[in-house]
């Protein structure tokens, strides 16, 4: 029987890729080309793919109308806030469990994995309760805080596996030169763990950006990031289709860019090395 | 090659990561159980009494909770079931050799990283609703009437949204293990006369059990707590219709003000997720070298 | 300066006790190797002088003072490690100056020492490069380079020719004897290969499962072997064992004869075989043969001596040089 040359093949694979890759991001794209559209536009039957005025309006209206800079940044600080934080406490741990390791390390670890497995309701009350009393509620703070634990161990589980591919000579060279603990991690250890590092930071910015939970639960007019701002959206007044894509296009737009590079940490950082 | 100076001086350096992570399990956790027992509700500040286990009778054998039990069941079922088998077709076919295969990637990759709630609008909105969405322009075109998803079949429709979602996940899972899949192997049962249907039963389908068995696990551990896509959409309704363990615990504890109540649930949830969770921690253990 | 003591040191990992207790000394000055098989707790060993691992029992003293408890950058010694491990994101310059840094030396006096080391192994022209950028054999330089700007009391060398091809074994051998003789100072060399043991050493050190078999000379381990095992280790090809009757009539339960101890004839010999393999390395040639009564043996002959596959040929041992075991391994004198 006959094969079909691989340049053929090559080409039907390609039709078929594409037209399923453009159906599946579609409504990412259909959302994007909407926040250019007039609300009226927008819902038009039949719906036009370029053939229409273009506008801004959109963009302008969302942060005049609600102050969307200021979610945005409450976003940026949550973010980033909760992933320094953690990566602060866990890259001590993390060194701790890829060089000095005992038997019970293993163990550690995996019961530090396990508190990434509880169930957020298991705990919402309390939580609530807790930052109600202490007037945590509606602050970037809190959510600081419950992000950078709910976090916790996906950051020092990707560090730990980082760290694990620096040869361990390498360190006890710097020992045998002189060098203390301090001098030992800021020298030797950080630079050659660069990559990382950064790597865990960017998917972790990302996780916390789109966490849904806690940011819906814990936040009101104050402290509310993107995720919650767009929750508003749920039930509008009016004609808002236009302005729910502009909003949701600024929401997404750093985290899709962000998230083209992170590919590969994303394997590694949530399956826990069960697949290689 | 561990001294004493550095096992003093890792032990120091974990603790602050174990300490915390300690305290986010227990003291929330117990404080959980502790409401669970009580009969607490914030609307009536001062009225606690011991209730021994009449939340959770309550609560088990409340209808609302069954519907919740059977919803979930199905959230996670069908979801998983849209992930796994897309997840291997997708995988399956990036594996392939084409032409821009880096842009299609991110094509198929993006909606994991567009936030629950933004997802769930744009779908809400802009897809299912059945006046302005597109899915209704189109059944128009076709002569159709238009199908009001959100209301007529609201868990359906959340399954879509979460399953389109949670694709990317899986499928990138399953792409990389395809990619570790020896094409020697491959080449090996192809001289020996299998066709593609063979060699993918009897061996790529073989290869990627383990990567199936992990997506299939760390899916339901996160599937279990969806809760912003029912937030946003349907707000568990219509009645209980597409209410998750997950949001029926939210409703009883921040909308009803029920403490007790909720807490039981929640203690219910918990429950659940740890059977899981004992699986794929074994799978983890068996990979995991320290 | 640079005498090192072992006395009853032990090491215990776990449930395994990979060294006893053992003493050594160590003079000034020498160039020690240990050597032995995979497994025989030679590496453990280094790094219980290094300080890279804590003793379990015993007393590790470094010029009469007792290190035992001191931690590794303070006992005044360098190490090379199998895998240079040298830091890939510093160049070479930066490789060798690091522990000149960290004992907060200044600016000045560090580039003079670097430049000094870099000149005597010949890394003046790659001194700001990285290490991924230099072969195996410059690499092996820049470690010894950031030991020697130390000026540590002992040198420590954890294998460090295992990483190189054949002929550049050879050369670095030469040239870390070389640097032996300059330097003066006391060197402590891990190896596994018997060949670089005799060549490089003052005093070898045979160890076995965490116990020393031996300490001597290299010549003194090839003449006279305390025991099978060391009489074994030493010399290549190894020695051949004869056991049973043949033993026996030097009232003996095992005897040995080195390869290079007999000498072959067509026509006449204590012993007759028959030739197997012949190796023909043209200055010698090494005979495995099946030797009637006894079992396999490896002869060594000049690359002269005419022989193939299937001859019968006539061996006899050197009378001097046949070795005499006991049954429990050891010598008999």
């Amino acid at each position: 029987m006959a094969r079909a040359t691989s340049t053929q093949r090559r080409w039907v694979v390609t039709i078929v890729a594409w037209s399923v890759g453009l159906l599946i991001f579609f409504p990412i794209f259909w959302t994007i080309l909407t926040s250019f559209k007039t609300e009226a536009e927008a819902i038009a039957s039949p719906p036009s793919l370029f053939a229409f005025e273009w506008t801004l309006e959109n963009y302008g209206e969302v942060q005049e109308r609600s102050n969307y800079f200021r979610h945005f940044m409450n976003s940026v600080v949550i973010s980033l806030g909760s992933t320094l934080l953690g990566l602060i406490i866990a890259v001590p741990a993390a060194w701790a469990m890829a060089f000095s390791p005992t038997p019970r390390t293993k163990d550690v670890l995996m019961w530090m994995l396990s508190t990434k497995m509880l169930p957020p309701v298991g705990v919402l009350i309390p939580i609530y309760l807790m930052f109600r009393d202490t007037g945590l509620l509606d602050t970037r703070t809190g959510l600081v805080i419950v992000l950078t634990l709910i976090n916790l161990p996906i950051i020092v589980w990707m560090l730990y596996t980082y760290f694990k591919e620096i040869p361990g000579e390498i360190l006890e060279a710097s020992r045998m030169d002189g060098a203390s603990l301090r001098d030992e991690i800021i020298h030797v250890l950080t630079p050659m763990a660069v990559p990382g590092i950064a790597s865990t930071l960017l998917l972790n910015v990302i996780l916390s950006w789109n966490e849904a939970f806690w940011t819906l639960n814990l936040t009101a007019a104050k402290a509310a990031p993107l995720t919650a701002f767009i929750a508003s959206y749920s039930s509008p007044e009016g004609l808002f289709y236009a302005k729910l894509s502009a909003a949701s296009t600024m929401a997404i737009a750093p985290i899709l860019i962000m998230g083209w590079f992170s590919q590969k940490q994303l394997v590694r950082g949530l399956t826990f090395g069960a697949v290689k | 090659m561990s001294t004493r100076q550095t096992r003093t001086a890792a032990r120091l350096m974990m603790s602050p990561a174990v300490i915390l992570l300690l305290g986010w399990m227990i003291i929330p956790l117990s404080m959980t159980i502790y409401f669970s027992f009580l009969r607490y509700n914030l609307l009536m500040p001062g009225t606690e009494e011991w209730a021994g286990l009449m939340n959770y009778r309550f609560f088990l054998t409340d209808p609302a909770f069954f519907s919740a039990m059977g919803n979930t069941l199905l959230l996670v079922g069908g979801v998983l079931t849209i992930t796994v088998i897309g997840g291997i077709a997708l995988g399956l076919l990036l594996d392939q050799p084409f032409f821009g295969q880096g842009i299609v990637r991110i094509l198929v990759i993006a909606p994991f990283f567009v936030m629950p709630t933004v997802s769930a609008l744009v779908w809400k909105n802009m897809f299912m609703n059945p006046v302005n969405g597109l899915f209704a322009h189109a059944a128009k075109l076709l002569g159709m009437q238009p199908y009001d998803f959100l209301a007529v079949s609201p868990l359906f429709s959340i399954i879509l949204i979460v399953a389109w979602q949670w694709l990317p996940f899986s499928t990138l899972i399953l792409l990389t293990a395809l990619q570790s899949l020896d094409s020697e192997q491959k080449e090996a049962s192809e001289m020996d006369g299998a066709g593609p249907v063979s060699q993918f039963i009897h061996i790529v389908l073989p290869h990627l059990s383990r990567a199936i068995t992990v997506v299939i696990l760390i899916q339901t551990i996160f599937l279990l707590s969806i809760f912003a896509e029912i937030l946003v959409t349907t707000n568990g309704g219509p009645g209980y219709a597409s209410t998750n363990i997950t949001y029926l615990v939210y409703a009883q504890s921040l909308l009803q003000f029920d403490v007790g109540g909720g807490s039981a649930g929640g203690i219910v949830a918990v429950i659940l997720a740890n059977i899981v969770a004992i699986f794929l921690m074994r799978m983890i253990g068996k990979n995991l070298e320290v | 300066m640079g005498s090192i003591s072992l006395k009853q040191v032990s090491k215990v990992f776990g449930d395994t006790t990979v060294i006893p207790g053992l003493d050594l000394q160590i003079e000034e000055g020498e160039f020690v190797v240990f050597v032995g098989p995979s497994g025989c707790g030679k590496s453990t060993l280094l790094r219980l002088i290094a300080g890279l691992e804590d003793v379990s029992g015993g007393v590790v003293e470094i010029n009469g003072q007792d290190a035992t408890r001191i931690a590794p950058a303070k006992r005044g010694l360098a190490m090379v490690f199998q895998s240079y491990a040298l830091y890939p994101h510093m160049s070479v310059r930066k490789n060798i100056g690091f522990p000149l840094k960290m004992a907060k030396m200044d600016k000045a006096e560090i580039d003079k020492k670097v430049e000094g080391a870099a000149s005597v192994l010949n890394l003046t022209d790659y001194l700001d490069r990285r290490p991924g950028q230099l072969s195996g054999g410059q690499r092996q330089r820049v470690a010894i380079g950031r030991a020697i700007v130390r000026d540590p009391a002992a040198f420590l060398f954890d294998e460090p020719l295992s990483n190189l091809d054949a002929a550049l074994r050879v050369n670095m051998r030469l040239e870390i004897s070389e640097l032996h003789q300059q330097l003066k100072t006391t060197m402590i060399y891990v190896t596994h290969d018997q060949v670089e043991a005799m060549t490089m050493a003052d005093k070898i050190v045979v160890l076995q499962a965490g116990r020393i078999e031996q300490v001597g000379s290299p010549l003194d381990l090839y003449h006279k072997p305390r025991n099978r095992f060391v009489a074994g280790f030493i010399g290549s090809p190894k020695m051949n064992f004869i056991e049973g009757a043949e033993a026996a009539k030097h009232d003996a339960a095992v005897t040995g004869v080195r390869p290079e101890h007999l000498s072959l004839s067509k026509t006449e010999g204590t012993w007759q075989g028959t030739v197997g393999v012949a190796e023909h390395l043209g200055s010698d040639t090494f005979l495995h043969l099946t030797v009637d009564g006894i079992g396999g043996m490896t002869a060594r002959t000049s690359g002269e001596f005419d022989v193939h596959h299937g001859d019968r040929v006539y061996l006899t041992p050197r009378a001097d040089r046949i070795y005499r075991f006991a049954a429990d391994g050891n010598a008999i004198a």
